[in-house]
């Protein structure tokens, strides 16, 4: 079974376990848990370890989910979840070169930059980054419970706690730490607050993180988190973010992932709403492995607006299930889901739009939209909208598309000379752009702009992923 | 320049032509008229290279090639263009970003270099000044939510900016108002050189008043069934298509 760096360097330990070669199960982490309970404790934020017994209990009732589950019937995650990773319990900082993925910057886009190496995050560069507003914090989920242990407290695992998902079971029994944000009341946030994760390691890594946002009444902020690979051995990232907005609040959360094939990454992504705020959520997948990203908001108040979308650009053996809820548990608010794939090769896509209307959600205004383009046949593509309403004065809509490139279209572009890939380009770029409309700092909307012409083009190097962060 | 010899086209295994010829010399124009369904842009389409349709025989010479075999960009480059009869919408594809991709693609065919930005932007403004077109047109996606007459005019304006040897217009007048026609007519006039040549496709005699034609070729039932000159036109409007047939 896998190892832990509990005394030796991470390196050695897993070489050794390499040889072994066994497959690693349920059991496995069931035991590797108790025996290192204690350390794993004691090198971890105070706070998550209030969550942890319930999470690991749920864990060995429920296991590793399968695709049998109807949650996770477009993830197949078995494969990576047997593969012999390290865990690093001890929190051994692993070197990183930030100024590697600095010098890819493209000024403007970050103003408040964070680097964060596995679940650590890293000290900011004051003298780059733009002094925060009073009152905001920005640091590790650590410090922050040792800091602010009630703020902390009030809220860790009042979302992820509600979720019955596997993923997020064994997220509570093994994290250890994460990134924590706070926006008092009425602060406006100038320009994104950037977090660059950075897999590294040496050797098969697993990595399981949780983080906190909280923005208060009022407040403003817009949160973009860059996912990025620095290293070619096979990573599973596993990590929960808990978000709470609250009244007159805006949020807006940008996932950007671009990370090596070798990659499992499941994302759990928990946002609740108060009333009259505002959250906008866009997940953009660009490179990966296999992604689960895992959505739920919580209208909880009543006049909340809320837009969530998402790109998926994937080919090769690339698999990406967006699986989203946005539940109206009040009356008057207004949600819309946009989700856009481009399929190529055998790529894999699954999107779930699950949408809750409860009894007292009058009012409510809902729309879900998917559409997606399978570039070749071997491509494959499964959509499915779950609608449960139970309040009677409401407008819900749903669609979902599968199809190619519009033919005539196509045709009309190549009549004027324009070559049938440039042709393409420009038709799947085109399908693409409403969702990037979506991007309200326009440095990353033009960042993004030329990363999806390029990535459609076949050009993006992984360097060039950096490029944004 | 254009010579079509024994064209015979099907789509989805349907035969459309059955045997078209048509000879276009530089510097003429030539009308096809016809009813409903007879083929007419079908034998655009072909021309063009839709690969939508199958060419089951014959032969298509451009300046003494075959192009049977060429993709619609080469054929594009050869300097064929069609004014669709029904353009196409694309949304998300701005009328700035089809046309420079659509200028640099056709230079890089012919060896040259991109166009420069402003080299392209005052082409656009001259190109839009000769057909009178609304300079709001250009800054949306193609055709998008364009009315009818708009989109025919967006498709002089892009004959102009792309300067071909043959241009097709496939019922460029229809939709259009009596103004737009004229405006139409008038930029297919002033385009027109000894070296180029045109192919109007059209229901209306009117059209043909204001661009006169050398030739009025009549199709019915995928094969050219008359020819004559503008007179012809006249006839036509007069007696309809039924003396034509059987
Ligand atoms: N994609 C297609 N699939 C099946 N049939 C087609 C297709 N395209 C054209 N046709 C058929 O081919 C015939 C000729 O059509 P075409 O569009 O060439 O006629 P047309 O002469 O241009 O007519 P109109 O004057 O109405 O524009 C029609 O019967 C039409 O239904
Ligand atoms: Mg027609």
């Amino acid at each position: 079974m896998t190892n832990i760096s509990n005394t030796a360097p991470l390196k050695e330990q897993s070489i050794a376990t390499d040889v072994n070669g066994a497959k690693v199960t349920e059991q496995d982490y069931i035991e590797l848990y108790e025996q290192n309970y204690e350390l794993i404790k004691k090198n971890s934020a105070k706070a998550l370890n209030l969550i942890r017994e319930k999470g690991f209990e749920n864990f060995k009732e429920f296991g590793f989910p399968t695709p049998k589950l109807e949650s996770y019937k477009y993830t197949d995650i078995r494969e990576p979840l047997k593969v012999d990773y390290g865990l690093n319990f001890k929190r051994l900082n692993f070197p990183i070169n930030t100024s590697e993925v600095f010098k890819c910057d493209v000024p403007g886009v970050s103003t408040h930059l964070y680097f964060v190496v596995n679940d650590t995050l890293l000290a900011a560069d004051n003298k780059r980054n733009k002094p925060l507003p009073e009152g905001v914090i920005i640091t590790s989920l650590s410090e922050a419970s040792e800091k602010h242990p009630e703020l902390v407290e009030k809220y860790i695992g009042k979302l992820s706690e509600n979720q019955k998902d596997e993923m997020v079971y064994f997220n509570h029994a093994f994290a250890q730490d994460g990134f924590f944000i706070y926006v008092p009341k009425n602060v406006q946030i100038d320009g994104p607050i950037q977090i660059i994760n950075v897999l590294r390691a040496d050797v098969d890594f697993m990595l399981n993180s949780h983080n906190l946002v909280i923005i208060e009444e009022g407040a403003k902020a817009q949160v973009l988190v860059c996912d990025h690979t620095r290293d070619d051995v096979r990573f599973f990232s596993n990590r929960v973010t808990e978000v709470f907005v609250k009244e007159n609040a805006t949020y807006e959360h940008y996932k950007m992932e671009n990370v090596s094939t070798k990659t499992t990454d499941v994302t759990s992504l928990l946002i609740d709403q108060e009333q009259n705020s505002n959250v906008l959520g866009n997940l953009l997948t660009l490179h990966n492995g296999i992604t689960r990203n895992n959505v739920e908001i919580d209208l909880d108040g009543e006049n909340c607006e809320t837009y969530l979308c998402g790109i998926v650009l994937s080919d090769q053996n690339q698999a990406t299930d967006n699986h989203t809820s946005i539940i109206h548990n009040q009356p008057n608010s207004h949600s819309t889901a946009l989700f856009k794939y481009i399929l190529d090769e055998e790529s894999k896509g699954g999107f779930t739009g699950r949408l809750y209307v409860a009894k007292d959600a009058q009012k409510s205004l809902a729309y879900q939209t998917n559409k997606n383009i399978l570039m070749k046949r071997t491509a494959k593509m499964r959509t499915k909208p779950q609608l449960e309403i139970y309040a009677d004065d409401v407008k819900c809509s749903h669609g979902a598309t599968i199809g190619q490139l519009d033919e005539n279209a196509l045709f009309y572009l190549r009549q004027r000379g324009i070559s049938e890939k440039e042709a393409k380009t420009l038709l799947m770029y085109a399908f693409a752009a409403d969702v990037l409309e979506h991007i309200n700092i326009s440095a990353l909307k033009d960042r993004m702009k030329i990363l999806i012409e390029k990535r459609l083009r076949g050009e993006l190097t992984r360097h060039e992923g950096c490029m944004l962060c | 320049m254009l010579q079509i010899k024994n064209l015979h086209a099907s789509v989805n295994g349907k035969e459309i032509l059955k045997g078209v010829n048509l000879t276009v010399n530089k510097g003429e124009v030539h009308a096809i008229m016809g009813p409903n369904g007879s083929g007419k842009s079908t034998l655009a389409s072909v021309i063009t290279g839709n690969p939508a349709f199958e060419i089951t025989k014959g032969e298509i010479l451009f300046e003494g090639k075959s192009i049977n075999d060429l993709a619609p960009e080469e054929r594009a480059a050869e300097g064929i263009f069609l004014s669709f009869q029904y353009p196409i919408e694309i949304p998300g594809v701005s009328m700035v970003n089809f046309m420079r991709a659509s200028i640099n693609d056709l230079r890089k065919s012919r060896g040259e270099e991109p166009i420069s930005a402003s080299e392209f932007l005052k082409l656009m403004r001259k190109k839009k000044e000769l057909i009178e077109m609304d300079s709001q047109l250009t800054n949306r996606s193609v055709n998008e939510g364009f009315s009818g007459g708009e989109k025919k005019k967006n498709e002089i304006f892009q004959m102009a900016m792309l300067d071909p040897k043959l241009a097709i217009l496939d019922e460029t007048d229809s939709g259009l108002d009596i103004d737009a026609i004229r405006v139409v007519a008038n930029g297919v006039n002033k385009l027109k050189t000894p070296d180029n040549a045109s192919i109007l496709i059209t229901h209306y005699q009117r059209l043909l008043d204001y661009i006169i034609p050398d030739f009025v070729h009549v199709l019915s039932d995928g094969k050219i069934v008359k020819t004559g000159d503008k007179e012809l036109a006249l006839e036509l409007e007069e007696k309809g298509y039924d003396w034509l047939k059987g």
